[in-house]
């Protein structure tokens, strides 16, 4: 069958180009902003591609968010990892071990992921401080990891519940036990669930911004609320904050882009039943 | 037999730490931002790790809405209904829309998804930085007409002060009223088509009686404020909502076209057989069937549009007073000014009005599960 052209697809086409387009002109302003001498940059020629090409600014926001990055590596990695291998327990117990009212030990657990996070925002802080974590990394941790576990579990439940009951089954009458059927023939089929999982979680807690700000102190900041100090004096030149968004962009938009497909089946998960 | 229940068991411990955690993270935490709502916790010495606490009632409540200097809450409280509103309509319909037209399988789909689904990737804090430099005035969106022969605009996006859509705060009650008379009037007429008895019995005719009731016996409803205090809609606050259109618009579309991409080709042909047209297939076939899935799209939304706090940090700082927002004022309140108490009243109602959304929502969830 040959396309022919159209009044639709003349439409179709042009429609969409004109969204790309103007979904790509933050990231091109941003691109060319970074890349230009901070003298060059003003307002009337901000969309102007760079005369002289200046790397940098780039440098200049890597050292001065690099600790920042450090930082946000350890806190992502460590969370990340809690939580994914908590939440696959517990999508393994929700799916396939269902007890009385486990279904509503879920849903509750569930209600834990739509609450605006300001409302538990005062008890947490009291808390770490009362254990001694406040102010660093741990603590953020420890926050990312609890308020992960509705999301992480969900998916690992929806994910879980696509492996026939059978082979559990089986794996019973051959005498194997709730934690060997897990090793045994949950967990070497649950890669995927656990590329998902961990890679929703990554770009989660990479973004995270509310609990950077109010529960760690200066040196242990991560990356968003470097980038935000970066950005938020007066008077900046806008270089450097271009710089320090694409750096604090890249991790995340490296995933999105070459592993987009396990990120939407994450973003997918949070909302819509398997 | 005796295994199996040991294993029961096992599941069970298995478990355990993470039923804890959250009964003490969400709901204990929660339980306690009630409590701290209700006592006069704050100022001098409220950061001592056992700081003077007394039990006051709902005043932090009663100040915030109707106290003579908490008319900045209630400004950031229209804000945060107006800023849910827009992005709800934005997001659903821009994504919708790019979903539709995907959809058609143009030639190089899976680029153009790739396009419009990485702001979604991102930071806030990174595309609020991006954003306020491309709002600034006289330069990045507004030059952006002059490329193509237009002169450029000169809107301050994010500090004007101007408003639209105002209303004094004294009328809030029979304003409430008026909204909910509209939306059951509304909802009353779309499902007048299915059971038209239903409709009239459940949703028009309330909807009318309380729409006429708002009307004739609004001035016998208790004026919600001693003093007229106008707030509307902050002009400065559309820039913020490009943004989050820009950023969310591609989950509400993936969120459609894997919808899309679920309905059979079969129902698709059918519809088409019986000379539906392209637009009649979409409006009466295909989005009527995604229902759970605009309603999903609803709840993330909102939930986003509630809690949303690093975007506005990002775009115009936390203490900008034509956009602010209840989640800012709590931060500002809580750890800028340490009023925890009044803090803590913020996030209640900011909780509460979450709630009204998701406790629904999840309540079906879980009845579906039941039965499927």
């Amino acid at each position: 069958m040959t396309r022919k052209i159209t009044f639709g697809s003349v439409f179709l086409y042009g429609t969409l180009a004109v969204l790309a387009l103007l979904f790509l002109l933050p990231a091109y302003m941003a691109a060319v902003t970074a890349l230009k001498m901070p003298a060059d940059i003003s307002l009337p020629t901000a969309w102007e591609f760079p005369t002289v090409i200046n790397w940098s600014s780039f440098s200049q926001a890597i050292d001065l968010l690099k600790p920042n990055f450090v930082n946000s590596i350890i806190l992502t990695l460590c969370a990340t990892a809690g939580s994914t291998i908590l939440g696959s327990l517990n999508g393994y117990v929700f799916s396939k071990w269902k007890f009385y009212g486990s279904e509503v030990v879920f849903t509750l657990f569930l209600f834990g992921m739509f609450i605006p996070y300001q409302v538990i925002l005062i008890p947490l802080f009291q808390t770490l401080r009362a254990m001694n974590l406040y102010g660093g990394l741990p603590g953020l941790i420890l926050a990312h990891i609890v308020y992960g576990l509705p999301i992480t579990s969900l998916i690992f439940r929806n994910f879980y519940s696509q492996i026939p009951t059978a082979l559990i089954e089986s794996g019973r009458l051959d005498g194997a036990g709730f934690f060997s059927i897990y090793f045994r023939i949950v967990f070497p089929l649950s890669i995927p669930g656990f590329v998902v999982t961990s890679l929703w979680q990554f770009t989660q807690i990479w973004n995270e911004f509310l609990w950077g700000i109010c529960l760690t102190r200066h040196a242990d900041n991560p990356i968003t609320v470097g980038l935000a100090q970066l950005a938020g004096g007066q008077a900046v030149s806008w270089n450097l904050p271009m710089a320090g968004s694409i750096m604090a962009a890249v991790p995340v938009l490296a995933i999105y882009i070459f592993l987009g497909r396990y990120f939407i089946r994450g973003l997918l998960a949070g909302s819509v039943k398997e | 037999m005796r295994e199996a229940s040991r294993d029961r068991i096992k599941a069970f411990l298995t478990l355990l730490p993470s039923i804890v955690l959250i009964a003490i993270f969400v709901y204990g935490f929660i339980g306690n931002t009630i409590w701290t709502s209700m006592t006069d916790w704050g100022g001098s010495g409220s950061l001592a790790l056992e700081p003077e606490k007394n039990f006051i009632g709902f005043d932090n409540y009663v100040e915030l809405f109707t106290g003579f200097l908490s008319s900045g809450f209630r400004q950031d409280l229209v804000n945060a209904v107006y800023y849910s509103v827009m992005l709800l309509a934005g997001a659903i319909g821009l994504g919708m829309f790019i979903a539709i037209l995907l959809d058609r399988k143009p030639k190089g789909e899976d680029v153009l998804r790739t396009i419009f689904l990485y702001p979604m990737s991102l930071s806030f804090i990174v595309s609020g930085t991006i954003w306020r430099w491309l709002l600034a005035p006289q330069g990045g969106v507004n030059i952006l007409p002059t490329y193509v022969g237009m002169d450029p605009l000169t809107f301050d996006w994010l500090s004007s002060t101007a408003s639209i859509l105002d209303f004094n705060w004294q009328n809030l009650f029979q304003i409430l009223l008026y909204v909910a008379a509209f939306i059951l009037i509304l909802v009353g007429l779309w499902s007048l088509k299915g059971d038209s008895r239903r409709a009239v019995k459940r949703w028009l005719g309330p909807g009318i009686v309380i729409g006429a009731f708002a009307w004739l016996g609004g001035s016998l409803l208790p004026q919600a404020l001693f003093m007229e205090e106008t707030h509307g809609f902050n002009l400065a606050t559309l820039g913020i909502i490009m943004a989050t259109i820009w950023q969310y618009a591609g989950y509400t579309m993936a969120l459609y076209l894997a919808g899309f991409n679920g309905i059979s080709q079969d129902l698709r042909d059918a519809a088409m057989l019986d000379g539906a047209s392209e637009v009649g297939y979409y409006c009466h076939v295909a989005i009527p069937m995604l229902k759970p899935i605009t309603i999903s799209a609803v709840i993330i939304l909102s939930h986003i549009s509630l809690k949303m706090f690093d975007l506005i940090f990002a775009m115009t700082g936390p203490d900008n007073a034509e956009t602010g927002h209840p989640a800012l004022n709590m931060y500002l309140t809580t750890f800028r000014a340490n009023d925890f108490a009044r803090g803590a009243a913020i996030a209640i109602v900011l909780f509460l009005v979450a709630a009204m959304f998701i406790v629904p929502y999840l309540v079906s969830q879980y009845r579906q599960r039941k039965r499927g």
